[in-house]
């Protein structure tokens, strides 16, 4: 494995084993490892052509970590608001030696074409591009989810996610954090029942690993995890539901909605949070989120990623 | 026995392995003078199944348990750009810690020393023991580092173009140590 583009790429092995790695490296961390020497003399350069906190800093502080040197490279006040192509910033990262660059781009395939086109050596990690995947989220989600549902780490290790149910809520249609979830969950065993309005569905969503509903209510018994997508008010140039209170009503999960799912039944976002839009604070903030463990994990994870793909020698 | 062995020759079958790991803990707790903070870390794999014998060895002669401990050094290790990035295993400190403690690290062969240098780097982050020492079930030689064992099994000498296999029965289903030829790469 020398590149992380997209879950397709995965196998079911690939993807247990890389869940494995952040079990033992959390292992590691919680009997106080917490910097680690094996990416040392290694350059990680975050490239970031979208704004992003969290898969920034946690890519950061990941590569920190396993003792990297990072190197943050934002769009905006840099030569791509001159103008430079993807390409010859990819030329420049060559030229300075980059081992892995972590890419997010506004473009479905930029993570794609970085790894593919010969313009660089480095090891290429997709951390979101366009409405097309971001791996490294679904693979921490499914690493809390195998976490959060299993009794101890030892029961964890080498297991899948097989029959589990999972309901992903929300926009479907433009969000990447769905689509590798979808893949990875139903690769995983997984069943995922995916719920919001027919707007904002993909077309074709009828061929994925999923079941389809456009009623939260029915799902909720049923569900181990239910996952909140977040509200893209900012890829929303059209109308894709009437009002925010109307979308909130319909699909938020409130107190009255997590009281339905089953005792033992986990809440999960991607962030950042809309909180009284697709969430209410009272259940962000309830026993049964997780969302705290999923940005500490994401951490986690993204080491695990690190290591397999630049960690030893990429001939495989 | 494996099929990938080229040659094989036991040169040790499961008395001579009972009777080396004995003598390991009867010098271990000679050289300690006991087993006051003593805490053996085995080196995964086959480093962890027999810090596990020479504490129930030492137990019987004792008649205390000693905490036994997992330290995986894959991460701290100086020849990772080598090869393909390995799957990490167990590391599991006793819950006493290492710090003020005896460690014996426990490995199943000496060879480069690599490994030991590794180790001693990953202790550092989880503690400060008082002394760290070295018990190995086979010393082949071919030292890259200045390092060596404090209680070794048994010495065998080896030519670099042979492999040394031990099989511990927790992992292998039995007990033995085998030398197999190795092709070299650049003869």
């Amino acid at each position: 494995m020398k590149h992380l583009i997209s879950i397709e790429d995965l196998s079911r092995d690939d993807a247990i084993k890389i869940l494995d790695t952040a079990e033992r490296l959390d292992a590691l961390t919680e009997q106080g490892a917490k910097k680690l020497p094996t990416l040392r003399g290694r350059t990680v350069v975050n490239l970031f052509y979208e704004d992003s906190t969290r898969t920034r800093l946690s890519f950061e502080l990941a590569a920190k970590r396993l003792s990297a040197d990072v190197i943050t490279f934002s769009a905006k006040g840099s030569s791509v608001s001159k103008g430079e192509s993807l390409k010859d910033t990819a030329l420049t990262l060559q030229s300075m030696g980059a081992d892995a660059v972590v890419v997010r781009h506004h473009a479905s395939g930029a993570a794609h074409q970085l790894a593919h086109t010969g313009w660089i050596d480095a090891g290429i990690i997709n951390a979101g591009d366009g409405t097309h995947e971001h791996p490294t989220q679904a693979l921490l989600d499914s690493y809390t989810l195998r976490g959060a549902l299993t009794k101890d780490r030892g029961e964890a290790l080498g297991a899948g996610l097989d029959g589990i149910n999972v309901g992903i809520v929300g926009d479907v249609l433009h969000s990447r954090v769905a689509r590798s979830n979808i893949r990875l969950l139903h690769k995983l065993g997984a069943h995922v029942v995916v719920i919001g309005p027919p707007t904002l569905m993909p077309v074709g969503i009828d061929k994925w690993p999923c079941e389809v509903r456009y009623d939260i209510d029915g799902a909720l018994p049923s569900l181990d995890a239910i996952m909140m997508l977040r509200v893209q008010q900012e890829r929303m140039n059209g109308s894709f539901f009437p009002s925010p209170e109307e979308y909130s009503r319909m699909f938020g999960l409130n107190r009255s909605r997590a009281s339905r799912l089953p005792h033992h039944a986990i809440v999960l976002h991607p962030g950042p949070m809309n909180r009284g839009m697709e969430i209410t604070a009272e259940v962000a903030d309830s026993h049964r989120s997780v969302i705290t463990q999923q940005v500490a994990n994401g951490v986690t994870v993204r080491m695990a990623v690190l290591y397999l793909l630049v960690g030893g020698d990429s001939i495989d | 026995m494996k099929e990938s062995y080229k040659d094989p020759r036991i040169v040790a079958d499961s008395d001579d392995i009972s009777r080396a790991i004995r003598r390991l803990s009867h010098q271990i707790l000679e050289n300690l003078k006991g087993a006051e903070n003593l805490v053996l870390l085995g080196i995964p794999s086959r480093g962890v199944p027999l810090a596990h014998r020479i504490s129930q060895n030492i137990a019987d002669i004792e008649g205390t348990a000693i905490p036994v401990g997992s330290l995986d050094v894959t991460l701290f290790r100086d020849d990772l750009k080598l090869r393909p990035a390995k799957t990490l295993e167990r590391t599991e400190l006793p819950p006493e810690g290492i710090d003020g403690k005896v460690v014996v690290l426990v490995d199943d062969v000496l060879y480069s020393g690599r490994t030991i240098r590794a180790a001693l780097d990953a202790l550092n982050e989880f503690g400060r023991p008082t002394i760290v020492q070295l018990a190995v079930l086979v010393d082949r030689g071919h030292r890259e580092l200045p390092i060596r064992a404090d209680y070794v099994g048994k010495n065998l000498p080896t030519s670099q173009a042979e492999k040394v296999f031990v099989e511990i029965s927790e992992l292998d289903g039995q007990d033995q140590i085998v030398i197999s030829h190795n092709e070299l790469k650049n003869p």
